[in-house]
């Protein structure tokens, strides 16, 4: 009788160890993930409040400036961000795979920057473009009396200032995505390209770069979600501003939430930063897993 | 047969390849100095004096180098009102950073672990339902978080933070030891199970011993990640309870007394020194850890 209970509990196991994982999972994420939706729905404040109140909170939020400051800033970051990051990794993972025996170094160079903290970065860059002391100094007592160099604290480009560090951060990233990409064209295509008398020009455009495809997907989805996600950065670089001309939905929804108390306004965004994600990892993680059981 | 070898693509001789090749490391070159150049920045403004900071280019290297502003950093900086530098915040990031880690590495491998080698029906969809996690943006879960520590009696604490990253952490974990595990033979399994060995001595004596790449993969990967996040620990830690990339956002952005550059500076490498450590030491395992957050499933 024991035996046969220690047996079925050890055939169990398994599904005893995954289950608790799973249900914290569950709770912590889709739990809270509801919550956050429910809120959103209702009256909230300073407080939860549970009653239904309709779409209020998400009028307020698209009726708030401060939110389409937020969404412009996100397109634009985005864009410049994933197409420099792509563009920049792209070219150096070409260059990096033209045989060259000192590639181990070179890659680490150009890597290095993502084992950093986004703040150690913002408070790198900040520096740099300090219009007193940085760049715009150096080019001064170079001789370029006129020179100005302000985006940091302009608010009409401050916003290009973080793309410039989030690139400087992410770049690698996305060479290495693309060099382990290129090392995965087979090697017997392009020898029998080379010996059709293909140009390199006509092997990189022709067979490699369409060959990539999967891996441009890739690279695009990862770094949309860095960009999304992106609030240490702002944080610290230029802290939302000048004003919130900086700010982006991860920085809106922190300010509500944290600062100044209007959950409802707080979890709407938040919703829709969810629901952004959702459209673009959905089905990427559907596609890949489906991929994987093939 | 064609006696020449093409090695790879093509490579063609005589003095416009070579002109090629000259040019190809220049600008290879040129990336290196721009990678580097921050760091550069960093390290020789940490060591400059402020009145030399102030009359030079912040390019040039230091006249003289001093480390005061290192101690200043790690011991005197104010952080808000409290004026004990960096130390007793690093030391928060290391009692969070520490146990989250192990703790996520452990429960991953246990869970990858049960998902691919005891499978059972909906494996795939307890696996793609945890999964979905590893992607939220945290935006969403930051206010019930913060209610639920509370009722718990964690918020502002070390320990919940540690809560927070081994929950977060574990998709991304369970991840990494599936996409392992997936590579494991059956075979070795399947042998102990006929032995009689059950779950847990299979996993302890068998799977655990032969994922030593996979775990120091993830240790790597789940390090820099609750080393360097702000957002968890901005959002749900005060004061006293920071750990280091708070505490060196709140140095370098107090606006009363003069600012102190260099200390900046050598605050924001100390906070970078310990990933930075593991990324020259274990490089490689950091960058399959990279390329695994790519998902493949």
């Amino acid at each position: 009788m024991l035996r046969a209970m220690s047996r079925t509990i050890e055939r169990r196991l398994p599904l005893i160890v995954v289950s608790p994982l799973f249900a914290v999972s569950l709770f912590f994420v889709y739990g809270f993930i509801a919550w956050t939706i429910w809120i959103s729905f209702t009256k909230s404040g300073v407080m939860p409040v549970y009653d239904f109140h309709g779409l209020a909170q998400y009028e307020r939020l698209w009726a708030t400036p401060r939110w389409y400051v937020a969404l412009k800033n996100l397109f634009v970051f985005s864009g410049l961000f994933i197409a420099i990051s792509m563009g920049l990794g792209i070219l150096l993972a070409i260059l990096l795979d033209q045989r060259i025996r000192i590639e181990g170094a070179i890659r680490t160079i150009y890597l290095y920057p993502m084992a950093l903290s986004f703040i150690v970065t913002g408070t790198v860059w900040k520096w740099i473009l300090n219009p007193g002391l940085g760049i715009e100094k150096v080019m001064r007592d170079w001789g370029f009396e006129g020179f100005t160099f302000d985006w940091l604290v302009n608010p009409d480009f401050a916003i290009y200032t973080i793309v410039i560090a989030g690139v400087w951060q992410s770049s690698g990233y996305a060479m290495a995505l693309f060099l382990a990409g290129l090392r995965s064209v087979d090697d017997e295509v392009l020898k029998a390209a080379a010996i059709d008398g293909a140009g390199p020009w006509r092997v990189y455009t022709g067979i490699v770069l369409p060959s990539l495809r999967p891996v441009f997907l890739s690279v695009v989805i990862i770094l949309a979600h860095l960009a999304i996600k992106s609030f240490d950065l702002v944080v610290a670089l230029t802290g939302g501003g000048p004003g919130f001309a900086t700010d982006m939905p991860a920085t809106f929804m922190y300010a509500f939430a944290f600062q100044r108390s209007e959950l409802g306004v707080a979890a709407a965004s938040a919703v829709m930063m969810l629901a952004t994600v959702c459209a673009i990892i959905v089905p990427y993680l559907y596609s890949e897993l489906r991929g994987a059981r093939r | 047969m064609r006696a020449r070898r093409t090695d790879g693509i093509v490579r063609a001789s005589g003095p416009g390849a070579r002109l090629l090749r000259v040019l190809l490391f220049v600008v290879l070159g040129l990336f290196c100095l721009y990678y580097l150049f921050p760091l550069f920045v960093m390290v020789s403004t940490s060591v400059k004096s402020l009145a030399e900071i102030r009359e030079g280019s912040f390019l040039a290297l230091p006249r003289a180098i001093s480390f005061e502003a290192w101690a200043k950093a790690w011991g005197s900086a104010c952080v808000g009102v409290r004026c004990d530098g960096l130390q007793p915040y690093f030391m928060n990031s290391v009692m969070m950073a520490v146990p989250a880690v192990l703790l996520s590495t452990l429960l991953g491998a246990l869970n990858g672990y049960a998902l691919t080698k005891w499978r059972f029906p909906g494996a795939d969809i307890v696996f793609a339902l945890m999964l979905f996690g590893a992607f939220i943006p945290f935006q969403v879960v930051l206010l019930p978080m913060a209610r639920t520590l509370g009722q718990l009696g964690l918020a502002g604490t070390v320990p919940g933070l540690i809560l927070v990253h081994t929950v977060y952490g574990l998709a991304f974990t369970t991840l990494f030891f599936r996409n392992f595990f997936i590579g494991v033979s059956d075979g070795i399994v399947n042998a102990a199970k006929v032995d009689g060995a059950g779950f847990f001595g299979i996993f302890f004596r068998i799977v655990l011993p032969m994922s030593l790449p996979a775990i120091v993969v993830t240790v790597i990967w789940q390090f820099t990640q609750i080393w360097n996040d702000f957002l968890f620990g901005v959002s749900f830690t005060v004061g006293d309870s920071n750990p280091v990339t708070v505490a060196l956002n709140n140095v370098v952005n107090t606006s009363t007394g003069v600012k102190e550059y260099n200390v900046d500076m050598a605050a924001a490498i100390i906070a970078g020194l310990p990933t930075l450590l593991v990324y020259v030491v274990a490089g490689a395992y950091f960058v399959r850890g990279l390329s695994a957050g790519a998902v493949k499933g």
